[in-house]
């Protein structure tokens, strides 16, 4: 499914045409425009082989992978809204404090309250929304800036954790609700070496992908835009059938799809479909885009933004719940640093700090690229103090070379 | 009187596509107070950030002679360093430091970059004293009225010992009292040898304060008149700054007009920080179907406040005043409500208010009416594209595909795109603002067809613009505004340009009534 997202915006970007293009020129025509997206799966790339290479292999290992994606989970959830709130021109430094309050909350709620979980996760993510509504509020509906008011929230959701906590870990989650963070989807069918039901989602992916891909295409040339050539257009079908058959496998090898995964690609499909198709995300990309022109264009910007932060008190809830069955308690010390992780996360992916670009998919995959840097540097023995100076030199290269490019590009 | 302080010889200055400046000459003779006059587009802007060095040397053709000796000034400070200060219509100061640190901003009474506040305080209450204004060096900017922000930036010039004061329209945002001080200030800075550029729309002001007035027209010199002492007849500077040519040609068009389909009446709006000023006064107007209607005024006269503030009331405070759809009032208080009841509103600053410049064509022309386009809310992107593709042909939009950004295209193209946004979300009543500001002349030409394209088709197009001709070009009707006020209301038949000018430098002494 990830991939869709490219070929929307290669139809675009691809636009300009001329009579009897190279490959070469098509390859750079195509890149253009979304530098930062494609530069960053390509960095992504490189970055998965090195540490492979590094680390004798053991990146790739079907058990370091699942652990990746666990470890990973919460920050990617967190990235996918703070995109959602970087287009809409904001920012949200909150949602760390507030996914740690959520967590507290649901402990308190399941183990001191022995409240049924599923209930208890639903009234924890109503809580998120509530949250979200109110800074959403502030900041849409008063005019105070979006950096304030989280920074407020940032303090007042942590503090909010420690009242709730009184300043103990509560534990342990009944088992139903850890699984959310480490279980797996259950196995069916007969036995084989590898889990079958993993077997199926990847073909199922995988039909859908190439499907999309050839969608696109028609869609394009009927636009009467140019498409890649035949060859390089097979080319790039047999790499997005080598990625999703190898990453298949690679589950499908141990324990299978992990439930956290699920959720991602949910939140990934979903919010991707929203940003891009809706009249709501075309709204969020307008507000950041020149809000004073979608504001005479008869766009409700107060009411979008407010949904934006709505949007994101939900997904750092849930963030918030992912890490708290993850680690199996509630704890005061929950989601500190996360908004920052979250934002880096969001710029490498190709934000503009003015807002009006990014896409979903970025906001994974740079959220991907800080998680491999982690576990990669870790697994190679590169000491926790090293590792934040390197991950903030990568953010500095990230944005410094997209706006060396936009200005290179004279925009 | 002495010789000339400034000579400014064959000025010209191009900007892609435009030539602003044709061989511009102006002589201030030292010691006068030299009036500077012309429509909006004239050059007067272009010609004073020439000489301020806003555009350095080596940007323009032509020379500067300042006391005799030539200037090529690289920027601002340069042009300060000789003693010649520009005040920007746009006060610059900064509101929330006080008077006295306003007026040495860049030119601090310092050791080693240590301010000695004594010196900076007895300066400033010296230099308020000069000016007459009656308040203390430590008063906050925000804390001060216009005129008396106006007084402090004439201190801060003279803190840079200036000998040439420029003003670039100075009463603009004034009542008359303050007006009045401010022109007996010019007087009297004259008396002690400063020399003055003042460039105005009031045309009385100029008769009183001015020892001769330049009139520039379309980027040229049409003359300089000296005033002796029996004074210039207002008449007498029209004459010179109307009488453009009618360079283009107009659509032919037989107006089928009908009964009146949008009506203002009694529109009053106050500016948006300052509520004591009134921005637009009393104003009513009404256009037919199927009749272009045109608002003549001059910068300042507050056209574009009524039009956006009409427009879901985004500029300024309402306080009082009804729009009416055929005969029935209807609310406007949002853009959305607006836009509901068939109202457009395509701006005069394209680049701020109307395109979205990061994003392509398509989805800037479908973004007022996206709901057009989609489905439960979906965005049908295919069906998007062909909309944006067919106004692409026949608006004549030169861009390879519609998914072009809009930040890369020409003022016209991105013109047409704002145009083609507003047609597609089809309205029955556009207001258009400047429409061919900053374009070329033959997408001028393209953009007056679709206009009377429009009225054919029965909408109501209320048309603002600087360019007299172009109303007489374009209009059935031109209303007329000036201080906030519509002044006049004229048929096409009987308008001239002197007859429209006239209108629009009337001066409504009692709109600007201190509160």
């Amino acid at each position: 499914m990830a991939q869709t997202e490219i070929i929307a915006d290669s139809a675009r970007n691809g636009a300009e045409s001329d009579p009897s293009p190279s490959v070469g020129s098509v390859l750079a025509r195509a890149l253009r425009g979304n530098v930062r997206q494609y530069g960053m799966l390509v960095a992504l790339a490189l970055i998965v082989l090195l540490f492979q290479i590094w680390t004798d292999g053991i990146l790739l290992q079907p058990l370091n992978i699942t652990n990746l994606i666990q470890q990973n989970g919460y920050i990617l959830i967190l990235a996918i809204g703070m995109m959602i709130v970087i287009i809409a021109g904001h920012i949200d430094l909150s949602v760390g404090s507030l996914a740690a309050f959520v967590g507290a909350a649901a402990a308190v709620m399941m183990v001191e309250h022995h409240m049924p979980w599923p209930v208890a996760m639903l009234v924890a993510l109503v809580i998120g929304a509530l949250a979200g509504a109110w800074q959403g509020f502030w900041i849409a509906y008063l005019g105070i800036p979006s950096f304030i008011v989280t920074l407020a929230g940032m303090l007042l959701f942590r503090g909010g954790t420690q009242i709730l906590l009184q300043g103990q870990s509560v534990a342990p989650f009944p088992k139903g609700f850890q699984s959310i963070s480490s279980g797996f989807l259950p196995e069916v069918g007969p036995h084989t070496d590898y889990h079958n039901l993993t077997l199926l989602l990847g073909l199922a992916v995988l039909v859908v992908a190439v499907l999309q891909e050839l969608r696109g295409r028609r869609q394009t040339a009927s636009y009467g835009l140019e498409v890649l050539p035949l060859g390089l257009f097979l080319a790039k079908l047999a790499v997005i059938t080598a990625a999703v058959v190898v990453f298949t496998l690679l589950l499908a090898s141990y324990h299978g799809v992990p439930i956290v995964l699920l959720i991602l690609g949910a939140l990934l499909v979903g919010f991707g479909y929203l940003m891009r198709n809706s009249i709501i995300g075309r709204h969020t990309y307008a507000i950041g885009g020149n809000e004073a022109a979608a504001k005479l264009s008869g766009v409700k910007s107060k009411r979008v933004v407010f949904l934006a932060f709505t949007n994101m008190g939900v997904l750092a809830a849930l963030a918030g719940l992912v890490f708290a069955a993850r680690l199996n308690a509630g704890t005061p010390q929950a989601g500190i640093n996360f908004e920052l992780e979250a934002i880096a996360a969001a710029f490498i992916g190709g934000a503009s700090a003015s807002g009006g670009v990014g896409t979903v998919l970025g906001a994974i995959i740079g959220g991907l690229v800080l998680g491999v840097l982690n576990n990669g540097m870790s697994l190679v023995g590169v000491g926790t103090d090293y590792q934040q100076v390197i991950k903030g030199l990568v953010l500095l290269a990230a944005v410094g070379f997209d706006v060396y490019n936009k200005r290179r590009a004279g925009s | 009187m002495a010789g000339p302080v400034l000579e400014m010889r064959s000025i010209s200055k191009s900007f892609p596509g435009v030539k602003a400046l044709s061989e511009v000459n102006l002589t201030v003779a030292a010691g006068e107070v030299h009036a500077v006059c012309g429509e909006n587009g004239a050059g007067k802007s272009t010609l004073m950030k020439v000489l301020s060095g806003v555009y350095p040397h080596g940007s323009y053709e032509g020379e500067i002679l300042f006391e005799g000796e030539p200037c090529r000034f690289k920027d601002i400070r340069a042009s300060e360093q000789r003693g010649i200060v520009i005040i920007h219509q746009e006060l610059a100061l900064v509101p929330y430091l006080s008077v006295a640190e306003n007026i040495f901003l860049g030119n601090e009474h310092a050791t080693r970059g240590v301010i000695s506040w004594h010196r900076t305080l007895t300066h400033a209450a010296e230099l308020l004293r000069q000016v007459g204004l009656e308040e203390s060096p430590q008063t906050r900017i925000a804390d001060l009225g216009v005129g008396k922000q106006q007084l402090v930036e004439i201190a801060k010039a003279l803190a840079k010992k200036v000998k040439l004061l420029i003003l670039d329209e100075p009463t603009a945002a004034l009542n008359d009292e303050d007006s009045r001080k401010l022109l007996d200030l010019i007087l009297e800075l004259k008396a002690q040898g400063i020399s003055c550029i003042i460039i105005s729309h009031k045309l009385n002001e100029i008769a009183r304060v001015a020892d001769a007035v330049t009139i520039l027209r379309d980027g040229q010199t049409i003359e300089t008149i000296a005033i002796g002492p029996e004074g210039i007849s207002e008449d007498r500077i029209i004459r010179g700054m109307v009488g453009r040519d009618l360079e283009h040609r107009y659509p032919d068009r037989t107006p089928d007009i009908g009964e009146v389909a949008f009506e203002v009446r009694d529109w009053t709006v106050r500016h948006p920080i300052d509520q004591q000023r009134t921005v637009v006064d009393g104003a009513s107007l009404n256009v037919r179907r199927g009749e272009i209607v045109g608002i003549a005024g001059l910068m300042g006269a507050g056209r574009t406040e009524l039009a956006m503030s009409v427009f879901g009331r985004s500029y300024g405070r309402w306080s009082g005043g009804r729009v009416l759809l055929h005969g029935r009032e209807v609310r406007t208080r949002t853009v959305p409500e607006a836009i509901r009841h068939g109202i457009a509103y395509v701006t005069e600053d394209r680049k701020h208010f109307g395109l979205n410049l990061i994003d392509d064509i398509s989805r800037n022309i479908s973004l007022s009416a996206l709901g057009k386009v989609a489905r439960y809310g979906r965005v049908d992107r295919h069906e998007e594209s062909r909309v944006a593709e067919s106004f692409r042909r026949t608006m004549n939009i030169k861009a390879p595909t519609v998914f072009t950004r809009t930040g890369t295209l020409s003022g016209g193209n991105q013109q047409k795109v704002v145009l083609s946004k507003w047609i597609f979300a089809e309205p029955e009543v556009l207001i258009l603002d400047e429409p061919t500001r900053g374009i070329d002349i033959g997408a001028k030409a393209e953009i007056y067809t679709v206009i009377a394209e429009l009225a054919a088709q029965g909408k109501a197009v209320l048309v603002i613009s600087s360019e007299l001709p172009e109303l007489l070009g374009l209009c059935d009707r031109i209303y007329t505004m000036a201080e906030g006020r519509i002044t006049g209301e004229v048929a096409r038949a009987d308008a001239t340009q002197e007859s429209l000018m006239r209108l629009m430098t009337m001066s409504t002494a009692s709109s600007n009534e201190q509160v």
